[in-house]
């Protein structure tokens, strides 16, 4: 949810947005802002599912430094969503398990 | 391979200041730093600062980091952003990955000023989305205008809990209670009084005991600690919440410091494993100096006054300052320092800092040893 | 109720404060009630004040001392608490109301004339209170400050107000 109206931040600036996909889905963001902040303020909380027992997870930091906010980003995984800013036609997916490398298991299909 | 006086290690307030300080003493110096943005936890801080008016009391946090940016461009001070160190070596070469390329950058002296990271607490259900840093919650409230719910349960009733709390609040959120694990808030009185008059319960000697959710926390219990830490049957207390902040304090962010081979101390009112330094703010390692809550975990203003000290203490050995020059203004750095480590609040923090200039030999961490040349061999 | 278990004082032992006015003062007019019992290091109400009446002096950790003679309960002090712990009351407003002016950075703000919740600083309702003023000027930088009328036996009570509806 974006917060529209602050007591010490003023209202929200209209800043230029852009549409990406998560999922499949497209949902608009704030040019430029973190993609986690994008599907937080769209309602989205789980980012990925853990390798072994398939838990949900979703942002813990939001500083770069804990990787639960790890997601699928243009095919590349482990991409920390908290630190790595939208682009316009970004594709994001939920990331299970670690991703999948060149030759890699745990294919996120 | 780029060349500096002073390479800085991190933008937020300690960085910053050592930059400006040396910079206005005439020292080259490159700022470095991982994030998008510079100024560190400055430009979340929407709330006004305490301390005199030479800490900039009654200013709110982002005003005060908008001041140091402004003060930083107009020095000319060099600063690199999107730019991780993730090494720092003998001949005081740093190793920075930029671009996604990795630049090397050889400096005559070092700061680090890297801050610090959230502690953690692990309980049945922590890892469900939802539950978060304080300092995640604040960066989404107050610079990314994200509410991540609207109901928090807040762990943790130091300044970083009641603070954050309070500007749940503000971005429409409610807090249905704050739980302290200590038998007392750890935090300032008059920000436990804000929530109180708020209608937001304050709950000493109460810690979380799960969270529960399918694929998120929908509720939290809460359990009373007896003075033996133990949970007391009984008085469990189940909230229906959607998000649940862990405040529980900072430890020092110091894998360069140790990387280094500067000695630390394990001081817990300093946040744990902390390196050695001096009043110049140098380590163990001559040309390396540390500032900030890396150096101690402390506040805002005290990391502004501690970057200074570093800035002034390299300008001093570069030979852009006077000798008489530099111990006055490290002198008015010194008072305004030990201000704000006064009082109740301040004392603890006051004698570990103390002890941290001369720690006993049972406080400090494994030696590493000290590589390559020394500083004052090569600078002659 | 020790602060640091509850978060707030009692009457008690918030009129043990240095900077507390004596009876005869609050008899007189408007005048500050500075709720600040911990000794942090803190002075920015010391400037604050055009009339000299606030004293923090060194270090700057002592609480904060009134010369009620010089305080005109003017309110510019409340918006410069960081801890807004300052407010402004008027047990002279009429016979049977008092005026208290306190902080509130939230959003949205009362208007003039509306009828609120007074609340102690529990945050329990304790009374009905009406907006007389709501001051908002850039000085203040973000912090408003609301003026209420409410029975004047809660003048000592009310420290918040939440809107109804």
């Amino acid at each position: 949810m974006r917060i529209e109206n602050h007591p010490i931040l003023g209202a929200r600036e209209q800043l230029p947005t852009v549409l990406i996909e998560v999922d499949g889905q497209v949902i608009e963001a704030v040019a430029g802002e973190p993609i986690a902040a994008a599907l937080v303020a769209a309602g989205r909380m789980v980012f990925r599912y853990t390798r072994k027992r398939h838990e949900p997870r979703g942002l813990f930091c939001a500083i770069g430094r804990c990787t639960d906010c790890m997601m699928v980003v243009d095919g590349v995984p482990n991409v920390r969503t908290c630190v790595t800013p939208v682009r316009a036609g970004m594709k994001i997916q939920t990331q299970h398990g670690l991703g999948q490398a060149k030759g890699g298991h745990d294919a996120n299909d | 391979m780029q060349t500096t006086d002073l390479a800085v290690v991190g933008a937020g307030p300690a960085g910053l200041a050592a930059a400006i300080a040396a910079a206005s003493a005439g020292v080259r110096v490159l700022l470095i730093d991982e994030n998008a943005r510079p100024g560190g936890q400055l430009f979340k801080q929407i709330h006004k600062f305490f301390g005199s008016k030479d800490h900039y009391a009654g200013t709110r946090g982002i005003d005060i980091g908008t001041r140091l940016l402004s003060d930083v461009e107009a020095l000319g001070v060099e600063v690199m952003l999107d730019s991780v160190v993730w090494g720092i070596f003998a001949d005081h070469t740093l190793g920075v990955i930029r671009d996604r390329r990795n630049v090397r950058v050889q400096a005559g002296s070092i700061c680090l000023a890297t801050g610090a990271s959230e502690n953690a607490l692990a309980f049945p259900g922590w890892t469900l989305p939802g539950v978060m840093g304080a300092g995640a919650i604040q960066t989404l409230i107050n610079v990314e205008r994200v509410l991540p719910g609207k109901r928090v349960l807040m762990v943790g009733s130091g300044n970083v809990g009641l603070i954050v709390s309070y500007q749940l609040l503000q971005a429409g959120a409610q807090v249905v209670a704050v739980v302290e694990a200590l038998p007392r808030v750890g935090g300032y009185g008059v920000h436990a009084g804000k929530l109180r008059r708020n209608g937001v319960p304050i709950l000493t000697s109460t810690t979380i005991r799960e969270a529960r959710g399918k694929d998120r926390v929908e509720k939290a219990t809460t359990v009373v600690l007896d003075e033996r830490w133990r949970q007391v049957p009984g008085t469990e207390r189940e909230y229906d919440v959607d998000v649940i902040c862990l405040a529980l304090g900072l430890t020092p962010l110091s894998e360069l410091a140790w990387m280094a081979g500067c000695q630390f101390a394990y001081i817990p009112q300093l946040g744990g494993h902390v390196p050695i330094h001096d009043e110049d703010m140098q380590t163990t390692v001559p040309g390396i100096y540390v500032a900030g809550d890396l150096a101690g975990i402390e506040e805002a203003s005290t990391a502004m006054e501690e970057g200074k000290l570093a800035g002034i203490a390299v300008a001093q050995a570069l030979g852009h300052l006077s000798a008489a020059e530099a111990c006055r203004r490290k002198e008015a750095v010194f008072k305004r320092l030990d201000e704000l480590r006064s009082g109740p609040f301040g004392e603890a923090r006051q004698k570990a800092k103390t002890r941290l200039c001369h720690p006993a030999v049972e406080e400090q961490s494994a030696p590493r040893p000290r590589p390559g040349p020394k500083h004052s061999e090569r600078q002659g | 109720m020790p602060l640091e278990k509850e978060g707030i004082l009692s009457l008690e032992e918030l009129a043990r404060l240095p900077a507390w006015p004596s009876p005869e003062r609050l008899a007189q007019g408007p005048v500050v009630i500075i709720e600040c019992a911990q000794e942090i290091p803190c002075n920015p109400c010391e400037d604050a004040c055009r009339q000299g009446a606030i004293t923090v002096g060194e270090p700057i950790t002592n609480l904060p001392q009134l010369a009620e003679d010089k305080c005109t309960g003017c309110g510019l002090c409340i918006a410069e608490c960081p801890g807004q712990a300052i407010f402004v009351v008027d047990l002279t407003y009429s016979d049977t109301e008092a005026t208290v002016q306190l902080p509130r950075e939230f959003l949205p703000l009362p208007d003039k004339g509306e009828w609120v919740d007074g609340l102690d600083r529990a945050g329990e309702k304790v009374c009905a209170a009406r907006v007389l003023k709501v001051l908002n000027p850039a000085v203040f930088d973000r912090t408003p400050v609301i003026t209420v009328a409410v029975p004047k036996e809660f003048a000592m009570q009310v420290r918040n107000i939440a809107r109804r509806g």
